[in-house]
């Protein structure tokens, strides 16, 4: 009987291993959503001169909690004339669109130091050679949720996000497309994975090697910062963020698209437009920034900045010792210390790693992953700071910068990459 | 059963039933969801026939940017529901005979083996993206070329027709 199953469960490994993988990305990146809300009020606030959330745990850490149970517990109105169907399903529709996006994204070159179920672990769920394609084709379906959230709501304020938001996402589709067809032809590819190992001159130049400055292996391409310029902003338009913000504009359109949206079914708009953030941040990293490649060149002399994620969390975690043992209520004097200490002795045993051959492994198998996050969160933290500081567009000014700027840009980007490449006499 | 042939099954039959909701329903935007429906439908199919670049073009283009061109023109006219006239009396006479006849044919064209139509369900062909791309720009460039000018020139009548009404 034990026998037979497990049997079962070894000639089914893959597809256990793959749910397990779906179900934990999910909820990872739930629970980073839930503390880019945090930051992004965070941040907000003190670009403002305010404190943001700090009445729900200290700092307001269990701001996101907070939020997440009130959104449960609200009342859920459904408005009279509505369209029963399509209200129900747009926030489905936008909600599973942007956690799909992100099955394609791989998050690591390496797979986990052991075997599960006689199985090697890698960091993506899944591989296909049109991964970027895929993405493309996932934002195309993704205008869907907000158009139709806005028709189906039988209100003229969300009519107009919806009719605003569907106008934006054609114009900047096109650019957004056109800005990376200059990364396409360095690669030649359109798995996201290829894209990642064709800019791996970065172990021989560090940073030089990214597609950013394009330094690859057949020497010195041209330099991929306009299209860079041109995906970022394009790709803001995309998912709806500020200053690009028109579908729901508050200070215009109440909410836009989402105005007769309440309780959970704001919510998954919600974590549909934060988790296109995740995505598009993820893009970017993989396309202009190497992905998983180190800033640092592999050589010898370089060797000490694997160590920069323990460098970086031992005094965090030290500071936020000392932080909390000053803080004001007996919540955080008790909490933030154990916080800084589990950093700090993260830190430490990653640093430890210049000794033991073990924790050497571990260090080395942190190393991309790092890069990665770490490059995901300068996105992030641009998205917040844009929202910040700058004011939105109006209606004509952001069709004239879609239609007149970007896209002439673009496609002028594509045309002298090609010309640098055949230039160079490369494939 | 193999899981791709049940794969095959619930597209096509989505696809089956996306368009004959696409028919039926009444708002225009029911219809364009329905349609909507039978183009990813559709790249699933293309999927599993092997052909990545199709599907995914299939979604992005008609999927994504022509559809929500649809959608976004019913949203601009607040379209309501439309009303049911009295069909056409050739449709009420001939509709289901020409209907069953049409199917009967293409059936007829499916079900005959043809040694010289490759296998639906092959594995994925390497490089399909890079062999669809030289077929275009290098075999049939002038076709796919005077295609884009053909486009233009819609585009370009589009424009002239909406500055007139303008004056």
């Amino acid at each position: 009987m034990i026998e037979s199953l497990k049997n079962l469960v070894e000639q089914n490994a893959f597809w256990i291993i793959t749910v397990v993988k779906i179900v934990l990305l999910v909820f990872i990146v739930l629970t980073v959503n839930a503390y880019l809300t945090w930051f992004e009020r965070k941040a907000v606030a003190h670009i403002q001169s305010r404190w943001g959330p700090h009445r729900v745990g200290p700092h307001g850490l269990l701001q996101p909690a907070a939020d997440g149970l009130k959104f449960l517990f609200k009342e859920d109105p459904t408005p009279q004339g509505v369209d029963r169907f399509v209200y129900y399903l747009a926030p489905l529709l936008a909600l599973a669109l942007s956690l799909t996006a992100l099955a394609v994204i791989p998050f690591g070159p390496n797979p986990l130091p052991f075997k599960v179920l006689g199985q090697e672990v890698y960091l993506w769920i899944t591989n296909p050679d049109i991964g970027l394609l895929i993405l493309f084709s996932i934002t195309a379906l993704s205008v869907y949720g907000i158009a139709l959230a806005g028709w189906a709501s039988n209100s003229k304020y969300s009519l107009l996000g919806g009719l605003r938001s569907s106008a934006q996402m054609i114009s900047y589709e096109l650019a957004l497309t056109m800005s990376v067809v200059g990364v396409l032809l360095l690669a030649n590819s359109f798995s996201l994975q290829e894209i990642i190992n064709q800019q791996d001159n970065a172990k021989r130049v560090g940073f030089l090697g990214w597609n950013l400055f394009a330094w690859t292996r057949n020497g010195l391409m041209f330099p991929q910062i306009i299209g860079f310029i041109c995906f970022f902003t394009s790709a803001i338009a995309e998912t709806n963020r500020a200053p690009f913000d028109l579908p729901e504009a508050e200070s215009e359109l109440v909410a836009g698209f989402h105005t007769e949206y309440a309780s959970f079914k704001f919510a998954m708009f919600f974590i549909a437009e934060y988790t296109a953030m995740i995505t598009v941040s993820c893009l970017a990293t993989i396309l202009f920034l190497g992905g998983w490649q180190s800033a640092f060149p592999e050589t010898p002399l370089f060797h000490i900045t694997h160590y920069i994620p323990s460098i970086m969390l031992i005094p965090f975690g030290l500071w936020v010792i000392y932080d909390g043992l000053k803080y004001e209520t007996i919540w955080g004097k008790l909490v933030l210390p154990v916080i800084g200490f589990v950093m700090f002795a993260i830190g430490s045993i990653l640093l430890a790693g210049a000794w033991n051959s073990h924790l050497y492994h571990v260090n080395e198998f942190i190393q991309p992953v790092f890069w990665f996050t770490a490059k995901v969160f300068v996105f992030l933290f641009f998205y917040v700071w844009a929202r910040g500081t700058l004011p939105r567009l109006r209606y004509d000014q952001l069709m004239n910068f879609g239609w007149k700027l970007l896209l002439p840009v673009s496609i002028a980007n594509v045309i002298f990459t090609a010309g640098v490449i055949l230039a160079r006499g490369a494939k | 059963m193999t899981p791709v042939l049940l794969i095959f099954f619930v597209l096509a039959g989505l696809a089956v039933i996306g368009a004959l909701s696409l028919v039926v329903q009444k708002h225009p935007i029911h219809s364009a969801l329905s349609l909507i429906v039978v183009m990813v439908c559709l790249a699933g199919l293309y999927l599993l026939m092997g052909a990545e670049f199709v599907a995914a073009v299939q979604i992005i283009v008609y999927g994504g940017a022509i559809m929500v061109l649809f959608i976004f023109v019913i949203m601009l006219l607040n379209a309501g529901e439309e009303e049911r006239t009295d069909f056409s009396k050739l449709a009420k006479i001939a509709g289901l005979p020409l209907a069953l006849a049409l199917t009967a044919a293409i059936s007829a064209a499916v079900v005959k083996p043809d040694a010289s139509i490759p296998n639906a369900t092959q594995a994925v062909i390497p490089d399909a993206t890079k062999l669809i791309s030289s077929m275009l720009f290098q075999e049939f460039v002038y076709p796919f070329e005077l295609t884009s000018f053909l486009i233009l020139v819609a585009i370009m009548g589009a424009l002239v027709l909406a500055q007139r009404e303008k004056k």
